[in-house]
Parts: structure tokens; sequence; C-alpha cells
């Protein structure tokens, strides 16, 4: 097995210890907290009155459409990363390559900033 | 264990074994995906399916691939999938309805997708073994995106512009 | 169950396995005490900067406040909404948990630099790194850590059965990723004068004061990272996710007893971590500013960059302390309208000022001008075109809805 998935390995190995601390705190405290569950208790905290409604409301389009950007910026960041580590490798082709992929992909923003949907409320 | 190294020779064990528990795991999460009563679990176990492919990738000596596949995938594709399911339907509990009267179709679709893929994987690599090198540098990406694969990732643009847009016609206010 | 890590198989080489189980303890007790110290700092310096005195009861001026709160709550029953969806609600700690932690992994704690050193130390006969593991793509594992970070947030907020979390953790991840976009686009400027992912070798990179990144890049990409995190880890003025007087407490507010103390420990210790990562990426992270006399370089490492961190969470305190709440519109108008761009045409400006690097001719610099300006060009020409064919579309299809004096 090479260095570099050994190197993972120990990765894996320290994120389970982490699990398992999580685990410890939790069991520990299992052992020594009280448990008298009643039904007030049991009822979603709303400041201290009863709770109105359901405990689920819709969410708004707008979230998504910030999610939806998110997954573009999100992808041109993964493009940029690997150019810009080596930008001198590609020279001039490189960057106007680059320059194409991220003005094509701002006219996204700028299109839903020109429809109003980057404006809240 | 050792016995088991000498036996299979050159075949590296460990990276075998991690390969079939990593499956087996995607396998039981990706069928958990089509046969959860709730939404919001189902988009759970696809995220599970997402990281046992990032997984798959690290035992293939891809990290950036694996990286960017939780960056993309788990941390933006599957936070958009909430956000759509928030939007419509996510309360907790048992849903009913969920399955669509013609689902038995899509097992048939799915076996020859399968089958597919399959077929093109074992024929592109047959009997190849990984080597047992380190990790592909980043700049072998880089170097394939700006040039052999120019057009292809020009195209990326262009259609992650399209979902943007379609997105925000969907969702516009005037 | 060990047998399944190689490291065990055959002859057992102890050493190497010490080292790194040493290094795993290391993070372990770095990480928690760090943790445990920044909630007392916080509250004793805002408290300062607010003429009171703060907690000063549990040991020494107060430092083991936090430590006696921590204990508190593992006597405190665990509270289980009967609504709440009882899986995802279990589930939720540990996702905010685990990859707090996990970020630690890739974060180089300290090593010789001193002399021109590389940063390797040697303990017992094996040369190595301060750094639990060291991938080619760490400063990306930060980044996609964080983001598991989200699901922590958004399925506590779900799953607790309850409005206002679910508003909060709504809020928050939008929030949250909003930033994340502007973090990705400040860190690319860093790869840029870097030319590495890896964390080692970007510290390896900054070996002088005018190395350090935060000036190499020219303070741009520092200042937008800088808010993009504290947006990110909602801190103060950024912390619309806990607005007490809108959301009673945001995500975390049907959590009880230690469940909801993982969920504080994992954003403290997410205070701390990205703290961290700042300092890895622009201030050098455990490289010295001058050579401390006396102190052998392998510990020499280690206090830079505490001092850099304790820089960091200072800084973090202060903003809590002097900043006003932004609203939520004026949060997503920073982090769309203000840092995306800046960053992006910051990062090109870059990329740009590279490419006319001293030995290169000046045939190939005025090419690259040429080339930017009409891409740039064409792509605003039809970009405005488009816009306007749509505008006409859209006014045209209107108009028989203005006749029945229905406006839409």
């Amino acid at each position: 097995m090479s260095v570099y998935l050994r190197e993972y390995l120990t990765v894996v190995w320290f994120g389970v210890a982490a699990l398992a601390i999580g685990g410890l705190l939790l069991g520990l405290a299992a052992l020594v907290r009280p448990s008298k569950p009643s039904y007030d208790k049991g009822i979603a905290y709303e400041s201290g009155v009863d709770p109105v409604g359901i405990g689920w409301s819709q969410s708004q389009i707008r979230y998504y459409v910030f999610a939806l950007l998110f997954v573009i910026f999100d992808v041109e960041a993964v493009f940029l990363f690997p150019w810009a580590a080596n930008v001198e490798r590609y020279g001039t082709f490189g960057l106007v390559v680059m320059l194409v992929f991220i003005v094509l992909l701002l006219d996204g923003l700028v299109y839903a900033w020109k429809r109003g949907l980057l404006r809240w409320v | 264990m050792n016995a088991l190294i000498l036996a299979t020779d050159n075949v590296n064990v460990a990276q075998n074994v991690a390969f079939g528990i990593i499956a087996a795991v995607m396998i039981f999460a990706a069928l958990s995906v089509v046969t959860t009563k709730n939404v919001v679990h189902a988009a759970l176990w696809l995220v599970m399916v997402l990281a046992g492919v990032a997984a798959q990738y690290v035992l293939a000596a891809a990290e950036f691939v694996a990286v960017s596949q939780v960056l993309v995938y788990i941390g933006a594709v599957m936070v958009l999938f909430l956000f759509g399911i928030m939007l419509t339907r996510a309360q907790i509990g048992k849903e009913t309805g969920l399955n669509n009267k013609g689902w038995a179709l899509g097992i048939p679709v799915a076996l020859v997708l399968f089958g597919l893929l399959a077929w093109v994987i074992v024929d592109a690599f047959g009997d190849d073994v990984l080597p047992d090198r380190g990790p592909a540098p980043t700049v072998m990406l880089s170097d394939q995106f700006l040039s052999i694969y120019l057009l292809p990732f020009i195209a990326i643009s262009f259609v992650l512009l399209a979902a943007a847009i379609g997105a925000i016609v969907l969702a516009r206010k005037d | 169950m060990l047998a399944l890590d190689p490291i065990l198989e055959g002859p057992l080489l102890w050493t190497p396995l010490f080292i790194i189980i040493g290094k795993v303890l290391f993070i372990f007790v770095v990480g928690l005490v760090a943790t445990m110290f920044m909630v007392w700092y916080e509250r004793k310096v805002v408290s300062g900067m607010q003429n009171r005195i703060g907690p000063n009861k549990a040991g020494p001026f107060g430092m083991l406040q936090t430590l006696a709160d921590g204990i508190k709550s593992f006597f405190k029953e665990d509270l289980l909404p009967t609504r709440a969806d009882r899986i995802v609600f279990r589930l939720a700690p540990f996702l905010a948990f685990v990859p707090a932690f996990l970020l630690w992994a890739v974060i180089p704690l300290g090593g010789d630099f001193s002399n021109g050193n590389d940063g390797t130390v040697t303990w017992f006969g094996h040369v190595t790194r301060v750094q639990l593991a060291d991938p080619p793509v760490g400063i990306l594992w930060v980044l996609a850590m964080s983001s598991i970070g989200v699901y922590g947030i958004m399925l506590a907020g779900w799953s607790s059965g309850s409005k206002y979390p679910l508003l909060g953790s709504v809020r928050a991840s939008a929030q949250m990723i909003s930033y994340e976009a502007a973090l990705g686009l400040s860190l690319a400027a860093v790869l840029l004068s870097s030319g590495t992912l890896s964390t080692a070798g970007i510290v390896a990179g900054q070996n002088s004061l005018v190395d350090w990144n935060v000036i190499s890049t020219g303070i741009v990409p520092f200042v937008i990272f800088l808010i993009a995190v504290t947006a990110e880890l909602n801190r103060p003025p950024f912390d619309l996710v806990e607005a007490e007087q809108e959301l009673v407490g945001g995500f975390n507010t049907e959590y009880s007893g230690i469940r909801f103390a993982l969920f504080f420990l994992s954003e403290f210790m997410n205070v701390v971590t990205m703290s961290a990562i700042m300092v890895t990426l622009f201030l050098g992270g455990p490289q010295p500013l001058f050579d401390i006399p006396v102190i052998p370089g392998a510990l020499e490492g280690t206090i830079w960059f505490l001092v850099k961190l304790f820089a960091f969470l200072y800084l973090f305190v202060w903003l809590r302390a002097t900043l006003p709440r932004l609203r939520y519109d004026q949060l997503m108008d920073l982090g769309w309208k203000v840092l995306i761009p800046i960053s992006l045409g910051w990062f090109l400006l870059l990329a740009a000022l590279r490419e006319f690097s001293p030995d290169g001719d000046a045939a190939e610099s005025l090419r690259v001008v040429v080339i930017s300006f009409v891409v740039a060009v064409i792509a605003t020409g039809l970009f405005a075109a488009a816009l306007k064919v749509s505008a006409r579309n859209r006014a045209a299809a209107n108009q028989p809805a203005d006749n029945t004096g229905v406006t839409v």
C-alpha cells in the first residue's frame, strides 16, 4: 500500500477517533443525566407559548436561487484551482480560456442581478 | 492476512478490501434512497452514496477528483436538493404517495444502464491493475481540460449558464 | 479490527505508529483545549470591552468556567421533542462535530523553519512534519469539510420539528453557501501566488514577510477571506442564525444537555480552526518573523503559530464586541454583489499581472491585454443584447394583459 493511501487511512482513523469522542461524551452523559420525560417537555419551544400550527413551514424560492448560483460558482472554483496553481504553464492561452469561462459564468450572476433576484425581500 | 497477501502476489489486497466494503455500503445506501419513506432521508442516503464515490476516487489515486466530488456534489448539489425539498415537501415522518405509478419500468432501465456502464468499463480497462503510485498531480487535470477536453470544458460553462438562467426565469417575480 | 490498517502488518514499525498516535493526541489536546480557552477568552475579552468583570469564580481568572459549564451539561436532561425526526436529530450534532475536528488534520501546527529550514522535524530518527496528513490537495480538504459542516446546521433545524429552528437553519445554510463561494474564489488568489494546493507547500512558500500571502496577493483576498470566514462561522456581525430577537435561538433551539454542548463545542472549534487556516494561508503559518533565541527550532514554529492564532482569535472577539448585526438583505448583498465580483476581478487581475512577469516580452503582454479586452467587450455586448431582447419580448407579452387592466 502506498504512502499516499496510508496518509488517508490515518485521516480516516482520526475521523473515527473524533466520532468516538463524540459518542463517548454522549454515552457518559446518558449514564449520569436524569430522564423524566413529560408531555410538556416534548412540545416545540416557541418562547413559552403553545406552538402554533405544524412544526414545518415551506421555505422560499429565493433560497433555491442562491443555492443554484452557489453550485455554479463552486464548479467554477473547482476548475479555477488547478489552473491557478500552474498559471505560468499555460500562458496567454490559459488566461484567455479561463477568462471566457469566468465571464460566461458571471453572466449568470449578472442576469440574476438584473432580474432583481439578488434583491432580498 | 499476510498469507493472503502472499497468495495474491501483486494484487493490492488492502485496496481491494476497502473497495469491497465501500461498494457494499454504497449499494445499501443507494437502495435506501429509493425505498425510504421520507424525502429528506432519501437525500441523506444519496449523500452517503456520493461520499462513497469520493472514497472510491481516493482509492483510485484521484484525490483532486475526490475532493471536488465532496465540494460540488455533497457541498453544493445536495444542498440545492435539500433547499428544493424544503420548498415543496419535507415534513417529518413517513409519507405516502412517493412512488410513481410507473416505478416498475425503472428497473429494466436501471439494469440496462448498469450493464452498459459495466461493459464500457470492463471493455476499456479489462484486467488493468491500479499502479501502486502516488496520486495523480493536479497539473495532469489542468493539462487535460486545457487541451484535448477544451471543448467540453467550455460547453460545461454554457450548460451551467443555461441552468442558472432557467432557474432564474422560473423563480422570477415579475 | 486493528489489522485493517496495514501499518500494523508484517514487521511492525512501532516508531511511525507512535508518531502518528502522538500527533493525533496532540491535535485532540490542542483542539479541545484551544476551544475551551476560546470560550473563556471570548467572554473575558468581551466583558473587558464592555467594562464588566466577566467570569471570575471558577479557577484563576475564571479560566475553568468552560470546564464547569461543560460538566454541567452532562447532568442536564436530554430532551427529544415529540415531533422531532429521531434519527436525524441524533445524527446532526455529529455532522457538525466531526468535520470541525477533521479540519485539523491538514493544518501545519509547527515545524522547524528557522534559518531557512523547510519545516520538517526529526523525531526519534524519523523525518516528519508537524501535521497529521499532508495531501497534495490539502486546502481543498478544508473547503470540503467546511461544506459538510452546513449539513449539521441544516439537519438540526429540520429535524427539530419546530418552525423557528427550521427558519434559522435555512437562513444559516443559505448564508454559509453564499459566503463559501467568495471563500473559494479568494482562495484561488492564494493558489496563484503559492502554486500548490498542499498546506505544507503553501506555508513553505511564505518564507519571509514580503512572501506572506497577505502581502503577495495584495491584501484584498485576505480581507475577503476574513469577511467570508466570519460569515461562514455565523459569528457577529453575521450571526443572524441565532438572532435571539427574531428566531428564539436559531437552529439549535430544541437541543439540550450534551447534544447542545456538541454544537457549541464545534461552533467554537470552527472559530479556532478557521483562524488557523487563515494563519496558514495568509500569515505564513509557523514561519517565524525573527528567530527567537534559546528556544529550539522545532518548538519555535509552534510558538509563532500560536501567536498568530491568538491575534485572529482576538480579532474575532473584537469584531463581535464592536459591530452591530447586519440585516439579512444586507448580508446577501454583501456576499453576492460585493465580495464575489471583487474576488473574481482581483483574481483575474493577479493572473494577468503574472503573465506580465518581468521575463515576459512586451508583445505577449500586449496580446493578453487586447484579447482580454475583446473577450470582455464581446461578452458584455452579447449579454446586453440578450437582456434587451428578453425585456422587449416580455413587454410585448405583457401588452394584452394591460388591456384587461391586470398588471402582471
